[in-house]
């Protein structure tokens, strides 16, 4: 992650002369470690990121087929980011993000029946149909959503660290959020606050260079994303995004700094977003070339490479994780499909938790 | 009995929770070693430590959704804002964060905290320090919003509210602080969403809460002598309304007005003359009236905080006409 750093920082000094070259931040692919990780963590992170990404890709197509509404964003190519930060994690860490939230849940083990329901807007989905795409919640698994307001979450990870801290736990809070949501005042704010109060939290920028259709270039004089961590003097590396063991190695020692009470990390994982914002999205802003240089580093493909050289499954095998995975996706359809929609008067469910909340009915009688 | 300043009867009711569960803390601009920028946390660093009073930076919206964060995740924060007009630069944490919380989660995770500060205009402070929120936050379903007029109640709905497992947004006043008020010596609560008759009456209601009630209290002692009985309504909550203790004193009266702090466009005012068309007309001998602030920024000068608020004269205006004498 070191190398990788300067790296970037060099790249991104001399990509200001020619602000357009975003391909130029392209983190190389030799700077990949295989060795640290074991073949049941290779096989896990396959299995979870091919699950993210047909999932996104089945849902999708249901979406335009108009099977259910709502805003659609696409976690397909950043999947290295979920699975790298939840194989490094340990029990009772805690998780929370923006609107592009489907690959976190589904990388913690949540089981994609719910989610897919709640996409349908089904009462059995994760929120009960009242959260929807953006809003994905499983705290059980230590998923504390799917935030629809860019950079709303940050504030509020901080504060879940903040209990964290407060309660005594060495829980850490893993707190994500995108390029775009690095201008909003609440992450300076924030990260004000977490370095004072050395707060157990680790902030990922899912750095896929665009906010809908504004590149960082466009929006910003300070490129280099590290560099707002380091105007708080908080510890911040650029990650390479499309390699799971960059990520979980970046992950652990920001993870160990929090346990270890010395505060927040930031981490600038640079990824890439292989689909547009949301469905709805011309993508005008960016060519074939640049989209299927990014596709050549694919994190399922290399993870795959790095299954097969080693041979930890056979052809068969991995066939099966495959047909697991497509089995997986048609049965959360299937269940979603089936599932029951809420009924009007549950609209005064969980709006409160005191019960007899009163209400102002008249309009509905 | 005992007699109280309106912010130690606030403070009291802080100290006992936080005495009362180790989750409850307090965090907000100057509120540890200053002792609270209108001294309602005095003293609160030396009993609790700086674990749990926390100065914060100026950073209203980092701090509030730090605050929110934190009641995600067990703990029960009460943020104290040095006054509302600066909590607007919160009212992303408060209005799409805390208030959804629990509804988009499926009912997963609420936010039991409580914001507080002072509220309304504070004298010659110009319009960016002196305006009133309870419109505002009563528009939004998933919060609760009190608004004290005197130290007892103070206590025991902040005491209630601490409590609270939904966010609740707590409207004081920097010209209520020094109040004095008589509160028991001992521990009570007094219930969210429930008004308070302070004055029985025949002949007309006038509803009000906040630090307004007390025009409406010169008011009707005013009438008092002209032979007029005004019963006098402090709804204390205004999410949610007591309407039925509104409509059952209209069934008696027959005529009601409205006292109000703020604007009118949008207003509680409002919001109390729809319900009673709908349901008291009956009973209405004469239509609604209000007595509000002027539809306009809060101003400076002497002469126009004069011209803007509510006053006894205005009032008695209003219930002479709804009188029609
Ligand atoms: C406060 C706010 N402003 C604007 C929007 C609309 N919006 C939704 S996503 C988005 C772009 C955010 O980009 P980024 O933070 O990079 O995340 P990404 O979509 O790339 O994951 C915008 C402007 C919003 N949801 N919230
Ligand atoms: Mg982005």
């Amino acid at each position: 992650m070191y190398p990788l750093q300067t790296e970037v920082m060099t790249m991104a000094t001399k990509t200001t002369a020619k602000k357009t070259t975003t391909a130029k931040k392209t983190p190389s692919k030799a700077k990949k470690s295989t060795s640290k990780f074991s073949k049941a963590t290779y096989l896990k992170w396959y299995k979870d990121m091919l699950l993210i990404r047909r999932f996104e890709e089945k849902l999708s197509q249901l979406y335009i087929q108009q099977k259910f509404g709502g805003f659609l964003h696409l976690y397909i190519g950043q999947e290295a980011i979920a699975v790298g930060t939840v194989s490094a994690q340990q029990e009772g860490d805690k998780h929370i993000t923006a609107y592009r939230d489907h690959g976190h849940p589904i990388a913690l083990g949540t089981d994609p029946r719910v989610l897919a329901a709640e996409l349908y807007g089904k009462v059995t989905g994760c929120s009960k149909g009242k959260g929807g795409s953006m809003h994905f919640f499983d705290v059980e698994k230590g998923f504390f959503g799917g935030h629809g307001i860019v950079g709303a979450q940050i504030p509020m990870g901080a504060g879940m660290a903040f209990a964290e801290q407060y309660k005594g736990t060495k829980n850490v809070v893993v707190t994500s959020f995108g390029d775009g949501a690095v201008r909003q005042g609440a992450l300076h704010e924030t990260f004000n606050m977490a370095m004072t109060w050395k707060l157990p939290v680790i902030f990922v920028i899912e750095n896929n260079n665009y906010a809908m259709g504004t590149s960082v270039e466009r929006t910003t004089n300070v490129t280099d994303l590290t560099k707002v961590g380091l105007s708080y003097e908080m510890p911040s590396f650029a990650v390479d995004g499309m390699s799971p063991e960059s990520v979980h190695e970046a992950m652990e020692e920001a993870m160990d700094r929090a346990r270890r009470g010395d505060g927040p990390t930031l981490l600038d994982i640079r990824t890439y977003r292989y689909k547009g914002h949301s469905m709805s999205d011309p993508q005008k802003y960016r060519t074939k070339e640049e989209v299927a240089e990014w596709q050549e580093k694919d994190p399922i493909e290399h993870v795959l490479r790095v299954i097969k050289k080693n041979k930890w499954m056979t052809a068969k095998e991995i066939e099966d994780v495959n047909n697991w995975v497509k089995n997986e996706v048609k049965e959360s359809i299937e269940f979603a499909e089936k599932s029951e929609l809420p009924k009007p008067e549950e609209i005064y469910d969980d709006v409160y938790q005191e019960p007899n909340y009163p209400y102002i009915k008249e309009y509905l009688a | 009995m005992k007699t109280v300043q309106f912010r130690e009867a606030l403070r009291e009711a802080m100290s006992e929770e936080m005495r009362a569960d180790e989750n409850v803390f307090l965090l907000g601009e100057e509120v540890a070693e200053y002792n609270g920028a209108y001294k309602v946390s005095q003293g609160m660093l030396d009993e609790f430590g700086a674990k749990r009073v926390i100065d914060t930076p100026i950073a209203e919206l980092g701090f509030s959704g730090i605050a929110v964060g934190a009641s995600m995740n067990g703990l029960r924060p009460i943020v104290e804002f040095m006054t509302w007009n600066f909590a607007i630069l919160a009212a992303d944490q408060i209005i799409n964060s805390a208030a959804k919380m629990l509804q988009m989660s499926g009912g997963q995770i609420g936010c039991p905290i409580v914001f507080r500060g002072g509220n309304g205009q504070a004298g010659q402070l110009g319009a960016t320090h002196s305006q009133s929120f309870e419109a505002f936050y009563s528009h939004v379903p998933g919060l609760k919003v009190i608004t004290p007029s005197n130290p007892y109640d103070a206590k025991g709905l902040l005491k209630s509210a601490i409590r609270d497992n939904d966010p609740v947004v707590f409207l004081e006043s920097e010209k209520m602080y020094g109040d004095k008020g008589e509160i028991p010596e001992g521990e009570y609560l007094i219930p969210i969403g429930v008004a308070d008759v302070k004055k029985k009456g025949s002949d007309v209601t006038i509803v009000t809460f906040g630090k307004i009630i007390k025009v409406a209290q010169a008011a009707a002692e005013a009438l008092e002598k002209e032979g007029i009985s005004a019963e006098i309504i402090d709804l204390r909550t205004v999410r949610p309304i007591d309407y039925a203790a509104v409509v059952e004193s209209v069934k008696k009266t027959n005529r009601c007005v409205v006292v109000e702090e703020s604007w009118p466009l949008a207003s509680i005012s409002s919001e109390i003359a729809y319900h009673l068309q709908n349901y008291a007309f009956d009973y209405l001998d004469a239509p609604v009236k209000r007595v509000t602030q002027t539809d306009t920024p809060f101003a400076f000068s002497p002469t126009l905080i004069e011209a803007a608020l509510p006053n006894p004269a205005r009032v008695i205006a209003a219930v002479k006409a709804v009188m029609y004498k």
